[in-house]
């Protein structure tokens, strides 16, 4: 009589962790839609500006990833931003004065996100300091590293590395959607090279979270640290890891965001972090670990990308207002889990 | 031998020990550059106002002192910490110049005039702060939300919020009595004052009421506390109000300083400096037993270092950077595993000395 109960308890359980999911999905369809309603004659409708979601926040969603699984274990990384903001003056300041080539310094960027996030995941990890002390400590080395290496605000041109300027204009024309223009030309929608390298992460990381050994352990990990040692994971070992992976990620996101942008400056990429932590949350990923997906922290991603691209089309919003929603939407979401938690505490 | 233990394990003895080796680096800088060693020291008056590098440090640093009394109360009752207080008091500072100057109007060619007479314009920025700090306290006390990801939404609204009061623009204030709260009352700095009457009521109602205790015993246990018939939460929540309060007393200091509230930049990396001068002034970040005056030197600690790395030509942009690694081996050493390897060592370092004596 017990087993079917307690089966029907877990349904329950998994019910209002995959109801967090549902609204955000919800949420994203009703912003666009309520967007393509509002500025259909600004071309809102068509599917390169949906395209365009995902273009310009490519960087956002590897690096939404990577804080997705740290959050997974409990944690949290902040210092995402300034090591993008790092990635990218390392990026543009190697190609443009120390005259790299550009698979060279791509190299050096994703082994220095390694490096980074082995301190990280050893304070994290070994000696047990808050995460977030951790990573503030983090956020402010690599916004002063940047600040090292220039002050000046670098831009990547064609002159300066052809390969990179090729790679990152590289247009990837989709065979359907197409739309006509002005000068009665039919322009096919396209997606850059970040875009498939994002979407290849966030596969990776999807398949990594749901099949593999280590995906599992950092759910374990993140919904009772006791038992998941007890259980004999080496929990110290599966923080480490999540940490690199996060940073490894976010120097992936890095590149990506770099591609975008083609310049680097000390206060690029400001508030990035944010960006990441509200989509994962908004995505359903529980702050106290144990509970999410990358899938949500996708939508996360299209939902604060939305906002913008709102707030952008409108044109006479001032430029603080995506920052504004997206504090407000995270308060919400941060309430609502608090919300679910306590209905689940009272319902055992 | 054991008096020099006795010396380290003194509570004040990281932020003094801290403050001297600061003191100690500028004095052997000043030597080594060609000036006299006691240079540091120097006060002097000109134009009838104090000068020198120590008060430019205790005026510069007042900002972050007043800052550190909310944070080491908020670190205290709820073992984590508020991460906001640089975009509130960014906030606080749009707020108030914005009823003062008017709505989103830069008033550059006609600032002789207030909008709003000056009282209202700084209740306003307090009661802004008390807000925010509610706003925090409520998410944290009542919603059982971790400080650090509560405190996060305001941190990155909070600016937005201000340059959208200030129409996004830089609100001058160009009427003197405004001036005075970052200028000079007499020959002194006034955010000394301001930052010394802050300081000396919190130690007094600590002192004299019973809430110093409480804020301790909620930190140490809540669940203890409550059963002993503490409102725990109406205390966590307290004391980020308080930090709140503080934090909109920052903003006043620091935009009065400049006459304008200039959104983006008024109480940029605040945060780890106050979460600095709380961990250099030898409290546990998670939590429990604090010790105000340790962070206040901590505060002072921290602005001498910035003013000595200002002074030997370090870029303001790069001082993060060794903050951030002053925090980090703060932390380190007070984390569980490395004391615990050290209390090993010390153990094992006694064994080995017995047996000596045995032999």
């Amino acid at each position: 009589m017990k087993a079917p109960a307690n089966a029907l308890k877990e349904r329950k359980q998994m019910n209002s962790n995959t109801m967090l999911l549902i609204i955000t999905i919800i949420l994203f369809v009703i912003l666009y839609a309520g967007g393509c309603i509002a500025y259909a004659s600004k071309g809102f409708t068509n599917l390169q500006t949906f395209l365009n979601l995902f273009r310009t926040n490519a960087g956002l969603i590897c690096v939404a990833c990577g804080m997705t699984c740290v959050m997974l274990t409990g944690g949290i990384d902040i210092s995402v931003g300034s090591l993008v903001a790092l990635d990218c003056m390392l990026l543009a300041y190697g190609m443009s004065e120390w005259h790299m080539s550009a698979p060279v310094m791509i190299l050096l960027v994703l082994v220095i996100g390694i490096v980074f996030g082995l301190f990280q995941g050893f304070c994290v990890g070994y000696l047990e300091i808050q995460p977030f002390i951790v990573t503030m400590a983090g956020m402010f080395f690599a916004r002063g590293m940047t600040a090292v290496i220039s002050t000046n605000q670098l831009s990547i041109t064609a002159e300066i590395n052809q390969l990179f300027y090729d790679l990152a204009n590289f247009r990837i024309y989709l065979p359907f959607g197409g739309t006509v223009n002005r000068a009665g030309k039919l322009v096919m929608p396209y997606i850059g090279v970040g875009v498939v390298i994002a979407l290849v992460v966030l596969i990776a990381i999807f398949l990594v979270l749901r099949y593999t050994k280590f995906g599992r352990s950092l759910y374990a990990v993140g919904g009772s640290e006791q038992s998941a040692a007890m259980m004999g994971l080496d929990v110290k070992k599966t923080k480490l890891k999540a940490y690199v992976l996060s940073s490894f990620l976010c120097s992936v996101g890095g590149i990506c965001y770099c591609m975008n942008t083609m310049s680097a400056s000390v206060s690029q990429a400001t508030g990035m972090e944010m960006d990441a932590i509200s989509s994962a949350v908004i995505g359903g990923t529980l702050l106290t670990g144990g509970v999410g997906n990358v899938i949500g922290s996708l939508f996360g991603v299209l939902i604060n990308g939305t906002i913008s691209t709102i707030v952008q089309t409108n044109g006479k919003l001032a430029s603080s207002w995506p920052n504004i929603l997206t504090a407000a939407l995270l308060c919400f979401f941060i309430v609502l889990q608090s919300v679910f938690a306590r209905i689940k505490e009272k319902s055992k | 031998m054991s008096k020099l233990k006795k010396l380290t394990q003194q509570r004040l003895f990281l932020p003094v020990f801290c403050m001297l080796l600061v003191l100690c680096i500028n004095m052997i800088y000043d030597a080594a550059t060609g000036h006299a060693f006691y240079n540091f020291f120097e006060i002097t008056m000109t134009n009838d106002l104090l000068n020198g590098r120590i008060i430019n440090i205790l005026n510069r640093g007042s900002e972050v002192a007043i800052l550190a009394i909310g944070m080491t109360l908020v670190v205290s009752a709820s073992a984590g910490t508020d991460i906001s207080v640089g975009s509130v008091m960014s906030l606080c500072a749009s707020f108030c110049c914005m009823l003062v100057a008017g709505f989103g109007v830069s008033s550059v060619g006609s600032a002789e005039e207030f909008a709003m007479p000056l009282a209202v314009g700084l209740i306003g920025a307090l009661v802004m702060g008390c807000l925010c700090g509610a706003f925090n306290g409520g998410l944290v006390a009542y919603l059982n939300i971790q400080p650090m990801v509560a405190t996060l939404i305001l941190w990155s609204a909070a600016r937005a919020i201000g340059l959208l009061l200030c129409n996004n623009l830089i609100v001058y204030i160009r009427v003197p009595e405004f001036a005075v709260f970052g200028g000079y009352l007499g020959p002194i700095p006034t955010p000394i004052i301001i930052a010394a009457v802050c300081v000396a009521v919190t130690a007094v109602v600590l002192k004299k009421t019973a809430m110093g205790m409480y804020i301790q015993s909620v930190g140490i246990n809540k669940r203890a506390s409550r059963i002993a018939g503490l409102n725990s939460k109406r205390i966590i929540f307290t004391c980020y109000l308080l930090c709140g309060l503080c934090a909109g007393i920052a903003g006043i200091v620091a935009s009065s300083r400049i006459t304008s509230a200039d959104s983006n930049n008024i109480g940029l990396d605040m945060e780890l400096d106050a979460i600095l001068a709380v961990a250099l002034g030898g409290n546990s970040l998670g939590g429990g037993r604090f010790n105000l005056a340790g962070s206040i030197i901590g505060a002072y600690t921290i602005q001498a270092i910035t003013t000595t790395m200002y002074n030997m030509g370090v870029p303001s942009a790069v001082t993060p950077v060794f903050k951030a690694v002053v925090v980090i081996l703060i932390v380190a050493v007070q984390a569980p595993p490395v004391k615990a390897w050290f209390k090993k060592r010390a153990a094992a370092k006694a064994v080995a000395q017995k047996e000596v004596v045995g032999v």
